[in-house]
């Protein structure tokens, strides 16, 4: 008997009772859409948070102060204060003979405090950092120029404004030579960095940077950096760079053995591995438990399935009595249950993908940059488990179905 | 051909119902030979269904042995007793047991559809031509009158070419004119060659068939030829 017959019958089954067969349909429809829409989403937001990362590039290293467990967070995060870096390593990392690789070192160190000019007054964070910073971060003036490394070393009072706080402070005035005070203190603004919006989870454009010295000694009395940035000529060098990195500092720090590190290095793609991590455990917890609803959808299906034995019970004896074997009923009551998953499906791959759609349309209208993601594998995952479910949960009813002793079901009333 | 188209010996049914086991069918012996009309006959729970179920191959004897067309069959597994039940016999039964929602030709289509063959068009029409709905082929089996619902079930069993059809009580459902047409149809297809086994109570229906098997209480208690053949189609005739 050809496979084309059967599904013919299935089909004709099924139309048979179009709304009762819908119904069913709307647990596995329900379930497979949940598991698209979840994984789409969750990788969304993934690329949301990757994104951010990759948006101050990927080929530089981060030097942190004290020391971390491998995989854990630098202990910086933990709200410790380490005061092992300073200007010397910066200096020994900008060698070539110690690190051939890195073509621009520049330190942080950061504070906030209120920025007035004339009446206006705001309260800005300002970061200290060297002249290598627009090469470390990729980042050019849109507006004068960036200070140079003879001005970071004398103490030159000048600041280079981000976008938004030249904005809230001069408005559509001319910026570049005006005189600001941050804390009181007096800076020439010497060039304004272009929009440039959300980059490594926060607002640059609300920054403003002044020479790293002169944040230390002026505005904040410290000699140390809260992170260190060494820009690669090339991301195939970063892991030799990395290890150039501890070697160089270990040296400047006097440290022999490793476990006595004072500073954690990191790579752009350290931190992407972490958070991707992070991130996909989440996206695949969730859709187990949207998968959880496909089960719920089997069991419905199983209910109907043995419903439709049921009713169908002299329609079975008659095809027995006519020559159909066991495994063509079999067959028959399976593949019905299957073109119910199947279909359901295939409608919840399309509602899936509609919502997704819809999400990432939404979030990039709220301007988050996030890429509408439809991952093949996650349309093959959903479609091969609506078949399987509808295997599953179609085995009992057509077993039993296919066992029918053919006198009895043609005497069933 | 084998001289004999059903051979029974010592055949016995005990169904395992209860702690006794209720005894449908005694020590049957049995000969039917090719292209005969029989008649089945006695009173509800003699076992005469149940002889015709062993007979039609819809379920296996409990002791003794079915010989068909000289083989015996007795053993058969549920899948060989299917294929022989498509190639071999068709059925018509009192409540008809068509398709529903379904037209007259994928009813009557039914057994192809289960036979390991290209499905044959011609051979659908033809048995659909053979009991007169050709008009009908395209119509639902709901919109159809109970005599044309038998007579789609005599095409359905015929479509096949099978060597015996079974009905079971026919005209049980029918006015007496729709049950007329259908012995006649029967009538007619004996005639042709086909071997027909006939269930019925009704001794007027029985008469029909050349010789009439008396069944009671599981046991053949008379099995004789017919003295006085009732033709449907003389009945008819004589009518007009």
């Amino acid at each position: 008997m050809r496979p084309s017959i059967l599904i013919d019958i299935s089909f004709r089954a099924l139309r048979a009772k179009r709304s009762r067969t819908f119904l069913t349909m709307l647990g596995i429809i329900i379930g497979i859409a949940s598991v698209i829409i979840i994984m789409s989403a969750g990788a969304g937001a993934q690329s949301l948070i990757v994104n951010q990362i990759k948006s101050i590039g990927t080929n530089f290293i981060t030097v942190f102060p004290g020391k971390s467990e491998d995989k854990g967070p630098p202990s910086s995060v933990l709200g410790l204060i380490t005061t092992s870096l300073k200007d010397a390593d910066i200096t020994a990392l900008l060698n070539k003979n110690n690190v051939p690789h890195g073509i621009a070192v520049t330190g942080y160190n950061r504070g906030v405090g209120t920025i007035t000019w004339r009446d206006q007054q705001i309260d800005g964070t300002f970061v200290g950092v060297n002249s290598y910073f627009p090469e470390v971060e990729d980042s050019q003036v849109a507006e004068g120029r960036f200070f140079t490394e003879d001005e970071n070393a004398s103490l030159a009072r000048v600041v280079v404004l981000g976008y938004q706080t030249k904005q809230d402070l001069f408005a559509d005035q001319e910026a570049v030579g005006q005189v600001i005070k941050i804390k009181k203190s007096a800076f020439t603004v010497i060039g304004v960095n272009p929009k440039e919006g959300v980059k490594g989870f926060q607002n640059v454009d609300s920054l403003v940077y002044i020479p790293a010295k002169t944040a230390q000694k002026i505005l904040l009395g410290t000699n140390y950096y809260s992170q260190i940035r060494v820009k690669v000529d090339d991301e195939a060098n970063i892991d030799e760079t990395i290890l150039d990195t501890q070697l160089t500092l270990r040296e400047d720090h006097r440290i022999t053995n490793p476990i006595d590190d004072d500073f954690t290095v990191r790579s752009q793609k350290d931190s992407l591995d972490i958070l991707l991590a992070v991130t996909n455990a989440l996206k695949f917890f969730l859709a187990a438990i949207a998968a959880i609803s496909l089960i719920v959808g089997g069991v419905g299906i199983m209910n109907i399935m043995l419903v439709a034995v049921n009713e169908r019970t002299r329609e079975i004896g008659l095809r027995k009595a006519v020559g159909a074997k066991n495994g063509n009923i079999m067959s028959q009551f399976l593949i019905e249950s299957v073109i119910i998953t199947l279909v359901g499906g295939i409608i919840g791959i399309v509602i899936g993908v509609v919502f997704s759609t819809l999400i990432a349309f939404v979030a990039r209208a709220l301007s988050y940059n996030w890429d509408l993601v439809i991952s093949p594998f996650a349309i093959i995952l959903a479609t091969s488990i609506s078949i399987v479910v509808g295997l599953v949960f179609g085995l009992y009813p057509a077993s039993r179905a296919s066992k029918l002793n053919p006198i009895e079901a043609l005497r069933y009333e | 051909m084998a001289d004999l188209l059903i051979k029974l010996v010592n055949v016995g049914k005990q169904y395992e119902s209860g702690e006794s086991g209720t005894v449908a069918l005694n020590d049957i012996n049995l000969d039917i030979k090719p292209g005969e009309f029989v008649s089945i006959m006695g009173p509800s729970g003699s076992g005469k269904s149940t002889l015709m179920h062993i007979m039609g191959f819809l379920d296996k004897p409990s002791s003794g042995q079915y010989f068909y067309k000289d083989q015996d069959v007795s053993n058969f597994d549920d899948d060989k007793l299917a294929g022989i039940r498509n190639t071999e016999v068709g059925f018509v039964f009192q409540a008809f047991n068509l398709l529903q929602r379904t037209n007259v030709y994928d009813n009557v289509k039914l057994p192809l559809v289960y036979a390991n063959k290209k499905l044959d068009k011609d051979k659908v029409e033809m048995a659909i031509k053979r009991v007169g709905l050709f008009h009908r082929i395209n119509n639902l089996s709901n919109q159809l009158s109970g005599g044309e619902k038998q007579r789609v079930a005599i095409a359905r069993a015929l479509v096949n070419d099978p060597s015996i059809i079974f009905a079971d009580e026919p005209t049980g459902n029918l006015d007496s004119k729709s049950g007329k047409q259908i012995m006649e149809i029967l009538q007619d297809l004996n005639a042709a060659g086909k071997t027909i086994i006939l269930v019925t109570h009704e001794q007027e229906t029985a008469e029909h068939a050349q010789r009439i098997i008396k069944i009671r209480d599981g046991q053949i208690v008379s099995d004789e030829q017919v003295k006085e053949r009732h033709f449907a189609r003389q009945e008819d005739g004589l009518r007009k």
